[in-house]
């Protein structure tokens, strides 16, 4: 069974959800990465789209204007979320998103967040900008345009928008960091391994 | 012959080949992801080759680059010192790269270094990058063409050892960037080790192991065992697809080699991700081609 989740989303849809889980997401996202977070929470500005219970994406997508004011979604696909590490636990505190979607983990500040807030953070799997854009409806509306293309905010309306990884869960656990422990682990038990094979020099 | 007509003509090629590879992976990629696929048990990692492998689907349908970030595109020509346009070379990959930005289209990905501007058009100082080396007696140009992501380049790394540190310092060297930086580069990776005297021969040989098709192996049989260790070794980690964990991590590891001084081991990696965008095209002295790296290519 496909676990779908609809904007705007409570504490309540949040609190089975764990990191590792696969969702999908109906209602509205909304692209927002460096700039954007920079301009609210440096800056003070106001967001000009209302995320509470709500989900943002950390993306810069390629766009085509299909008409006066009508743009549409060609390729989108999640950039590194660790560059919104510096902003992301006040960016939650302030908007009220719940859902943040990206690409690889993010650290200790964003998980306090998620669970003073009741928030997530999920991974789009990287690369698979298409499947991306065509879940895409319609592109609902675009703020700070001054930004440029890939800065811009564009209101999705999305429609099973996924596969989304849950990383961040609102319980603290990060599944990025959990994995890394491991993979560490199994990277020194190979490393001794391997070196028996590889004294070539005598 | 009609010299501006045939360049004309090449670089139309050469234009089209971009296009096509910036939206179907090579032969040896798709069926090495394939295999990987299979051999995934949790639901995670299976649903992550799916949707891959759905996007793959629906960018040949709709006809667009598969991946948001099509990368610098770099070349690696071996080119015969009889092929009837080496003159004109460097001019027509520069001219194929322009023209496949719009066809497309290409996102713009050539900021100029100190200016700090976009140049939009993927062509900018020393960029694409060309590398030529030249084959004696041949009427051929036998070309390599290679998006660089900008995720999958992050990883890239050179420095030279001692040779004390020996061969275990190479397998630390390049363990150490899989799960640092590896892991945010899109799993299963194609990992590139250049082994030579210093930081820039260990890192062109890096990229160009990148060239390689998957599965192939180094000529001498210890730097093809290593391949084969690092390659069991890193799997073994159990990267997964996009990191998330799973079976293993790698599509493959290829280690190119030089001689090297007595007092240094240069040692270089390189990523490519699992949308490793690469293609090979033989152009032939008629300018007639074939391409080797997908088998079903009409461009
Ligand atoms: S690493 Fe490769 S697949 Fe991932 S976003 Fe970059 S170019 Fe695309």
């Amino acid at each position: 069974m496909k676990k779908i989740l609809t904007t705007p989303v409570s504490d309540e849809d949040l609190k089975d959800i764990h990191a590792g889980d696969v969702i999908y997401l109906n209602g509205h996202i909304v692209t927002c990465r460096d700039v954007a977070h920079r301009r609210l929470i440096e800056y003070g500005r106001e967001l000009p789209v209302d995320v509470r219970g709500g989900a943002i994406f950390h993306a810069g997508p390629i766009v085509r204007k299909v008409d006066e004011d009508k743009y549409e979604m060609v390729s989108v696909g999640p950039t590194t979320s660790m560059r919104m590490e510096k902003f992301e636990k006040d960016f939650i505190e302030q908007t009220g998103v719940k859902i943040i979607v990206g690409k690889g983990g993010m650290g200790e500040d964003t998980v306090e967040g998620c669970v003073k807030h009741k928030a997530i953070h999920c991974v789009f799997p990287a690369g698979n900008a298409v499947l991306a854009a065509t879940e895409v409806e319609e592109i609902e509306r675009a703020e700070w345009m001054d930004l440029g293309m890939p800065e811009t905010l564009w209101l999705c309306r999305i429609k099973e928008f996924g596969p989304l990884v849950v990383s961040i869960d609102t319980h603290g656990e990060n599944l990025f960091e959990k994995n890394k422990v491991i993979f560490n682990k199994k990277k020194d038990e190979q490393y001794e391994q391997i070196i028996e094979k590889v004294k070539f020099i005598k | 012959m009609d010299k501006s007509k045939d360049v004309q003509t090449m670089t139309d090629t050469v234009a089209r080949f971009i296009k096509y590879f910036g939206k179907v992976l090579p032969d040896d990629v798709q069926s090495k992801l394939q295999e990987l696929s299979e051999a995934e048990t949790s639901p995670m990692a299976k649903l992550t080759y799916e949707t891959m492998f759905k996007n793959q689907e629906l960018a040949r349908e709709l006809d667009r680059p598969s991946c948001q970030d099509t990368g610098v595109i770099q070349f690696f020509a071996r080119v015969g010192t009889k092929f009837p346009l080496i003159d004109e070379l460097s001019g027509i990959f520069e001219k194929a790269v322009l023209s496949a930005t719009e066809m497309a289209p290409l996102r713009h990905n050539s900021v100029q270094t100190f200016d700090e501007y976009n140049t939009g058009t993927n062509v900018g100082y020393r960029t694409p990058s060309i590398d030529f080396e030249i084959v004696p007696n041949s009427d051929e140009l036998d070309v390599d063409i290679y998006m660089a992501g900008g995720g999958c380049t992050l990883p890239g790394k050179a420095m030279v050892l001692m040779p004390g540190a020996g061969y275990e310092g190479v397998t630390k060297f390049v363990l150490d960037q899989m799960t640092s930086y590896g892991l945010n580069a899109c799993p299963p990776l194609l990992v590139g080790v250049g082994v030579a005297t210093s930081v820039e021969t260990a890192a062109m040989l890096s990229k160009k192991a990148l060239m390689r098709k998957i599965g192939s192996r180094n000529p001498n049989p210890k730097a093809a065992m290593m391949e084969e260790e690092l390659e069991r070794g890193i799997n073994a980690i159990g990267l997964g697809p996009q990191g998330f964990s799973g079976e293993n991590s790698v599509m493959g590891v290829h280690i190119e080699n030089a001689a090297r001084h007595p007092s240094t081991i240069g040692v270089a990696v390189n990523t490519g991700c699992w949308s490793h965008r690469r293609g090979n095209i033989i152009f032939h002295s008629d300018l007639s081609y074939t391409i080797t790296s997908h088998k079903e290519a009409v461009l």
